[in-house]
Formats: structure tokens, C-alpha cells, sequence
């Protein structure tokens, strides 16, 4: 297939993956920021929600200061925020217009519908209520896209490529939660939080779509160690790292036993999935939550570029 | 201007037979039906994102064709006239093309001026001398067509660089099937569908000889073009690679794309960007469009363009005058299809007599296109016929008049009910190295105001489903 539609496809799946992220992490955001102080303490949870986003440097740019009207503007409507839900759902949306050949019926019917329902949401919501309807919505857009994608599509290339963006991006989102709120999930001796925590565990799992899987695979109550072992290590979470290396490796070897040729991208995945197979959580801890997940996250870029550099361009 | 002749009601008002039919059902049909029908055909059209660009227009970045219900009815009689017709023009067409890039013998012989090419910029110097495989110049060509009465139709224009709509011609027939199953179970209509498979056919046939499986792409200048949904459209049909210029390249005369795999050779171009942009070595330097060195493969037979290069001399609006002619110096036949009378402005007495009849004339540019910077005389306030009188004085080859045809009318759903309103029809015609291919319809366009005789998209026009009965 064509590169330039291979990227297409890498970056759409992306967008809407990111998109979603960014509605769960508001989603998560508001609840916290509802509740009394009493139960989380007085962090700021919109300036977290900013940092959770990648996106820090370029709001504090244009604003003074992180609260809610700010940061909901910035994550949700902004059109200045390349990462916004409404850029992500715009550039996704010209995207599929540019490989409307490689996209299905039903796909581009998502995305398409997607973006024509988006101009209703206008500038932003009018009240909470509307806003949370807008955050369940673009939730169930990119639910929509990913079932589309994945009831439809040939399984060929051009769906390895799609799944390949939905996997780099999501393992990307994990990290980078992990990576904002490492400090609360460190084994009980080092923690400086205290129980007020709780609900920070929560909002994170909540983030990743992760709060009632957490129940079903340890059947006790939330324990900030397991919630970084759901994330980083257990297979069957969708959303941990170790899940997604799992995707974006099985995807990668497609591609190469279609293609007949290994290459850096692929050797480069094998190499982030070993080390997740073989580490143990008590050993990342000994070692640094912190500087696990920063390196993690700098590996899976890498990855990102060789994708490109040895696919897309 | 005579009362025009309704394709339904003919000129004295009784119902002709091939739209018996219709208007029974459209007697029938209450008329909060057929505006609900309208509706919904039009919700349909936004969520497959059938849109088209307007120049200039940045606010409606993607605007709809307004699409009438109401489908325009041919006889079989009708089509096979018309069908005999554009085979038969189309012809003219390719072989004026190749005699002009090769023997000339048509200027030689006097019939069409030597500077009426020469000194065209749809002329390609590049070109001269240059086989093309086949000699096929205009693989897909857009002749639009008027009627004027129950027999006669005229070409308006031929479209031989890169004509469009074809895809509405497809899509109007697929809504139309799925909003009025009713009315398509009581007739028996000629399907459009297997246009794809025809131009892919047509495209094949044409490769470079070399080349056994040939590798076809089309081109596009990309999403921002008024026709890229059409280009995406047709690809996907087609089953062939949508690419722009940044994804192909040359090397050792051989065209390539870039894949995820490498590069893959490309043999037949269906190319929908214009001769200016195709190659910035030869044509326009600052086209971003294109590929460098294109026109090298091009010539050294490596790779197939479809159209080919230089086609625009053959449907300039001054070389369209001396169709008839040139249809008689290359077939010896008669032509069947009627051109409508044209004075060139180039031509003294021509000119004379069109400024004494600005009024009641239709002038237009002879390189425009689009029903951009025309003069509708009959419909023109005596401000906007004098600064056109100035325009045409300062530089009449520019221009070509035409009587303002009364342009035959169907019904057409409007705000109040139905009334008549003019259409003309762009059927297209393939020619391959086998053969010539038309399928039985085309797109028809219909002027939705009053009166208008104008049904350019650009300005407000909509189209029709054509339905060509069967038998």
C-alpha cells in the first residue's frame, strides 16, 4: 500500500485513541475535583490533568492559571491545542478524507458522523451536565471507530497499521498517567500520601477504564502497587503497557510475514516486550517507578519513529 | 426566446411516452412526500461526504450539490441517437488531436486556422511529434449535451482534459434506487453501475505494451480540490491507488510509488490534475502537484496519462465552432450531433454582428470554464452588456457568441410543488484500444431558479438522476 496512506491510517487511529483519553481524563478530573477536600487533599487535579495530557508546556503558555473552565476549554474545544479533543477529531476526520479508499463504509460513516456532530457542541458546553454528556460522547465515537475498524476491515496491512497507532498511542497514555502520578501508587513505606490517596487510585483507574477490572483480577480493595502492576504488567488489561506491546508486536510480525522482511521497527517492539515480560513490579520499584516509566516512554517513541522511518515515509 | 420544450410535457402539454409513468406516480404522490424523499436524499449525501469545494469560498469549505428527486426519462430511441452521436464526435476528436501533435494535415488543408492552435495555451509544443500508446488522446471525454426539441440535440461544449462528475451520475442512481424502489420496479432502466469496470477496462487496454499486469493509479491534487471526493470515490471503485504527486516519483524514465514495501512501478496514470501541474520540469515550475520528471517517462512510452497531454486543444471554445468540420475531414460522415450555431469574435463580421446582438446572445470566454465570465445577453442588465461590449472590443479572441438556446425542461421538485426547470446532460464516453464505451445516462444538471439557464455547480445548479429506459 501506499506509505503516505499507511501513515494515514497509523495517525487517524491515533487521534481518535487520544481523543478518548482525553475525555476519560477529564471525565476522571471532574469526579475528583467534585469531591470535598477532605477526601483528596489540595493538589490541584486540573493542572494534573494538563501534565496527564502531554500537554503542560503549550497551555501554560497561553494561561496563568489551571482550573476547570481553563483547562476543559484547553483539553476539550481548544482549537490552538493540536491535541485537543476537537483538533484530534478534526485532523482524524482529514485524515480519513485523505485515504477514504482505505477506510470502510462504516468507518468513515464514524468518523464522518463524528465530525459533523462535533460543530454541535459548538465552543463548549453550557453546564457540566452538557459537558459530561460531551465526554460519554466522545467516548462512545471512538468506540464506535475502533468496533468499525475492527468488524470491517480487511485484515490486511492497512489494518496492522491502524492497530498499530491505536496500540503506540495507548501505551503512550498509560505511561504517561503512571508517569504524572507515579508518586501515589510507591509501595506503603515510601509513600508520603497517606489514605487521602484512595481516591486518586481511583480517578486513575477510572482514566484507563480500569476501575472495576482492577476488582476482578485482585478481588481486594485498591492498593497502589497493584494498581501499577494492573497498568505496566498484567496481560489481560487492555490498557496495561504489557498488553499493548503484546498488540503492537503480533501486528508488527503481520505486517513483516505479508512483507517477507523483518526490520528495526520489529526487532524494536521485541525488545520493550521482553523487558516488560521479565520484570516484576517489587524489582521496577527497587529500581525506580519514575525512571521505569520515563524510559519506557522514550522507548515507545522510538518506536514510533521507526515505524515511520521504515513504513510511512 | 420560443417557450421551451418540456422533456415530460413536450411543447403542447400532453404527457410524451417515456414519462407516462412518472407522471401518473407524480400525480400520486402527495407533495409532503417527495419534499421528505428530498430530505432525507440530502442526509443521505452529507454522511457519505459528497461535497465539492467552491473557489473562494472559505466558509462553505464543503458544500453539497443540490440533488432533485425527480428523475430526467430517455427513450432507447433517444439514447441510440445520442449514443451513435458521441462515438462518433469523440472519434473526431482523438483524430484532430493526433493529427495536430503529428501530420497537421487539417491546417494544411485550411480548415482550421494554423494560429487557433498554435497560438493556444492548451497547445503542448512538447507534444509534437510524440506517439501516445494506441493514439489514444481522450480516453474519457464529458460531452454536454442540450435539446432543444424532440429531435434535436446540440453538443454545448466538449470536455476532453479532465471531466467531471461522473461520480454523481453514480450516486444519484444509487439514492435514487434506495429512496423509490416503487418507481424503479415500473419502469425497466438501463443500469450505470458498470461505469467503474469500464473505465477500468478503458484504462488497462491503453497500457504501455511492456507492461502485462499494468499497475494503474489516478492522480489527485489532494482533499483540497472542488472534485477530490469524486477522485477518492472513482479510485475506490476502481479498486486502483488514490495518490498525489509527493506519492510517485521517477527514476530511469520509470514512473514509481511509494509503498510500504518500496517502490512499485506505475503503468497507466488516470490522471484528474491539468496538464500545467503534471510535471514541474516541463510545465509550471512551482507545482507542488506533480511529479519532476513525469513527462521524460512519459515520452520515452514508460507510462500511460489518461487523458493525454495536450488534449485541451481539441475542446477549446473556438476550436468548437469548426467541429462540424472537423468531424467531415476525418470521418467523411455527417456529424449527428449538432453544434450550436457560434460566432468567433476573432472573425470581423462575427464580431459585428455579435455587438450589435449583445442582448441577445450568450458570449463566453473561449478558454473558460465553470460558467465563470459569460455574458447571458437576454438576461443582463444594459450596465453589465456594455462593460461586457468594452471587454469583448479590447479583446475579441477571447470570445465566442452563441444564440441563447431554449434549453429543453423537466420537472423539478421546487419550494411550492413541481414546475419545469432547464437541465442539460453530461454523458460520458471511454475509448479504450478496443473499443468505445458509453454507459446508457449520464449526469443531468438542472438550473433550480426560474428561468435560469446557468447549471454550473459553482452556481447553484443541481442534478438529476438519468434514467434511460430500456427497450
Amino acid at each position: 500500500m501506499l506509505s503516505r496512506t499507511a501513515d494515514n491510517l497509523y495517525w487517524l487511529s491515533r487521534y481518535i485513541e487520544r481523543a478518548e483519553y482525553l475525555a476519560r481524563i477529564l471525565d476522571a478530573t471532574q469526579r475528583l475535583s467534585a469531591l470535598p477536600l477532605t477526601y483528596v487533599g489540595t493538589s490541584n487535579e486540573w493542572e494534573s490533568a494538563v501534565a496527564t495530557a502531554g500537554c503542560a508546556t503549550a497551555f501554560f503558555k497561553i494561561y496563568d492559571e489551571a482550573n476547570e473552565a481553563n483547562v476543559t476549554d484547553f483539553l476539550a474545544f481548544s482549537t490552538a491545542n493540536s491535541s485537543s479533543i476537537r483538533s484530534c477529531f478534526e485532523l482524524a476526520r482529514g485524515n480519513a478524507r485523505a485515504v477514504r479508499t482505505a477506510l470502510t463504509m462504516e468507518m468513515w460513516d464514524a468518523i464522518n458522523g463524528t465530525w459533523l456532530e462535533l460543530k454541535r457542541y459548538g465552543n463548549g458546553p453550557t453546564s457540566r451536565e452538557e459537558f459530561s454528556r460531551f465526554l460519554r460522547w466522545v467516548q462512545e465515537s471512538s468506540l464506535r471507530f475502533d468496533g468499525s475498524a475492527y468488524r470491517t476491515m480487511l485484515r490486511n496491512d492497512a489494518y496492522w497499521f491502524s492497530r498499530l497507532g491505536v496500540y503506540i498511542e495507548r501505551a503512550d497514555n498509560t505511561a504517561r498517567i503512571l508517569d504524572v502520578k507515579y508518586h501515589l501508587l510507591l509501595p506503603e513505606n515510601e509513600r508520603v500520601g497517606g489514605p487521602l490517596d484512595y481516591f486518586q487510585w481511583a480517578a486513575i483507574l477510572r482514566s484507563v477504564s480500569a476501575l472495576t477490572a482492577y476488582h476482578w483480577v485482585y478481588r481486594e480493595s485498591l492498593q497502589p502497587w497493584l494498581v501499577a502492576d494492573l497498568l505496566i504488567l498484567r496481560d489481560e488489561m487492555p490498557r496495561s503497557l504489557a498488553s499493548c506491546y503484546e498488540a503492537i508486536v503480533r501486528n508488527l510480525d503481520s505486517i513483516a510475514s505479508a512483507y517477507g522482511r523483518q526490520g528495526p521497527a520489529q526487532r524494536q517492539a521485541r525488545s520493550i516486550r521482553t523487558r516488560l515480560q521479565n520484570s516484576r513490579m517489587d524489582g521496577i520499584f527497587q529500581r525506580g517507578l519514575h525512571e521505569f516509566i520515563g524510559e519506557f516512554i522514550g522507548e515507545n517513541n522510538r518506536l514510533g519513529a521507526l515505524i515511520t522511518e521504515q513504513f510511512l515515509t | 426566446m420560443s417557450a421551451a420544450f418540456d422533456e415530460m410535457k413536450g411543447h403542447n402539454g400532453s404527457v410524451r411516452s417515456a414519462y407516462t409513468e412518472l407522471a401518473r406516480w407524480l400525480a400520486e404522490v402527495p407533495p409532503d412526500v417527495l419534499d421528505y424523499r428530498r430530505r432525507e436524499a440530502e442526509l443521505i449525501f452529507r454522511r457519505i461526504g459528497i461535497t465539492f469545494a467552491v473557489y473562494g469560498e472559505a466558509e462553505a469549505q464543503e458544500r453539497l450539490i443540490p440533488f432533485d428527486v425527480i428523475p430526467r426519462i430517455m427513450s432507447a430511441p433517444e439514447w441510440r441517437l445520442l449514443e451513435k452521436g458521441l462515438t462518433q464526435r469523440v472519434s473526431a476528436l482523438n483524430a484532430f488531436i493526433k493529427d495536430i501533435y503529428g501530420a497537421r494535415e487539417i491546417l494544411r488543408a485550411g480548415v482550421v486556422p494554423d494560429d487557433l492552435v498554435f497560438r493556444n495555451p492548451a497547445f503542448r509544443p512538447e507534444m509534437s511529434g510524440q506517439d501516445v500508446p494506441h493514439s489514444i488522446y481522450v480516453h474519457v471525454a464529458g460531452i454536454d449535451i442540450v435539446r432543444v426539441d424532440a429531435e434535436t440535440f446540440y453538443v454545448l461544449e466538449d470536455n476532453a482534459r479532465t471531466p467531471s462528475g461522473v461520480s454523481y451520475m453514480l450516486e444519484n442512481r444509487e439514492i435514487m434506487m434506495r429512496l423509490f424502489p416503487e418507481l424503479f420496479s415500473r419502469h425497466r432502466i438501463a443500469p450505470v453501475e458498470n461505469y467503474p469496470d469500464e473505465l477500468l477496462a478503458t484504462l488497462k487496454s491503453v497500457a504501455p505494451s511492456s507492461s502485462r499486469d499494468p499497475n494503474v493509479v489516478l492522480l489527485t491534487p489532494g482533499v483540497y480540490n472542488s472534485a477530490y471526493y469524486e477522485h477518492s470515490f472513482l479510485a475506490d471503485k476502481l479498486g486502483v491507488e488514490l495518490v498525489e504527486g509527493r506519492d510517485l516519483f521517477v527514476k530511469d524514465e520509470i514512473v514509481y510509488m511509494r509503498t510500504t514495501q518500496g517502490p512499485h512501478r506505475v503503468d497507466v496514470i488516470y490522471r484528474r490534475i491539468d496538464d500545467d501541474f503534471l510535471d514541474p520540469l516541463t510545465f509550471r515550475p512551482d507545482s507542488a502537484l506533480g511529479v519532476p520528471g513525469m513527462m521524460s517517462a512519459y515520452k520515452a512510452g514508460n507510462v500511460t496519462l489518461a487523458n493525454a497531454v495536450g488534449t485541451g486543444i481539441a475542446d477549446d471554445k473556438a476550436v468548437y465552432s469548426f467541429m462540424p468540420a472537423i468531424v467531415k475531414f476525418y470521418l467523411g460522415e455527417e456529424p449527428l450531433l449538432r453544434n450550436v450555431p457560434t460566432w468567433r469574435c476573432r472573425e470581423e463580421e462575427h464580431l459585428a454582428y455579435v455587438l450589435d446582438h449583445l442582448h441577445e446572445l450568450v458570449v463566453k470566454e473561449v478558454h473558460g470554464s465553470g460558467g465563470y465570465g459569460m455574458l447571458i445577453g437576454p438576461a443582463a442588465s444594459k450596465v453589465a452588456i456594455e462593460q461586457f461590449r468594452a471587454k469583448l472590443k479590447t479583446s475579441p479572441k477571447n470570445f465566442i457568441a452563441q444564440p441563447t438556446l431554449a434549453l429543453s425542461t423537466c420537472p423539478t421538485c421546487i419550494e411550492q410543488g413541481v414546475a419545469p426547470r432547464h437541465v442539460d446532460l453530461r454523458p460520458f464516453v471511454l475509448t479504450g484500444r478496443d473499443r468505445v464505451r458509453i454507459v446508457p445516462g449520464g449526469l443531468t444538471r438542472v438550473a433550480l431558479k426560474e428561468g435560469s439557464l446557468v447549471v454550473n455547480s459553482s452556481q447553484g445548479g443541481g442534478t438529476k438522476d438519468t434514467w434511460v429506459l430500456d427497450g
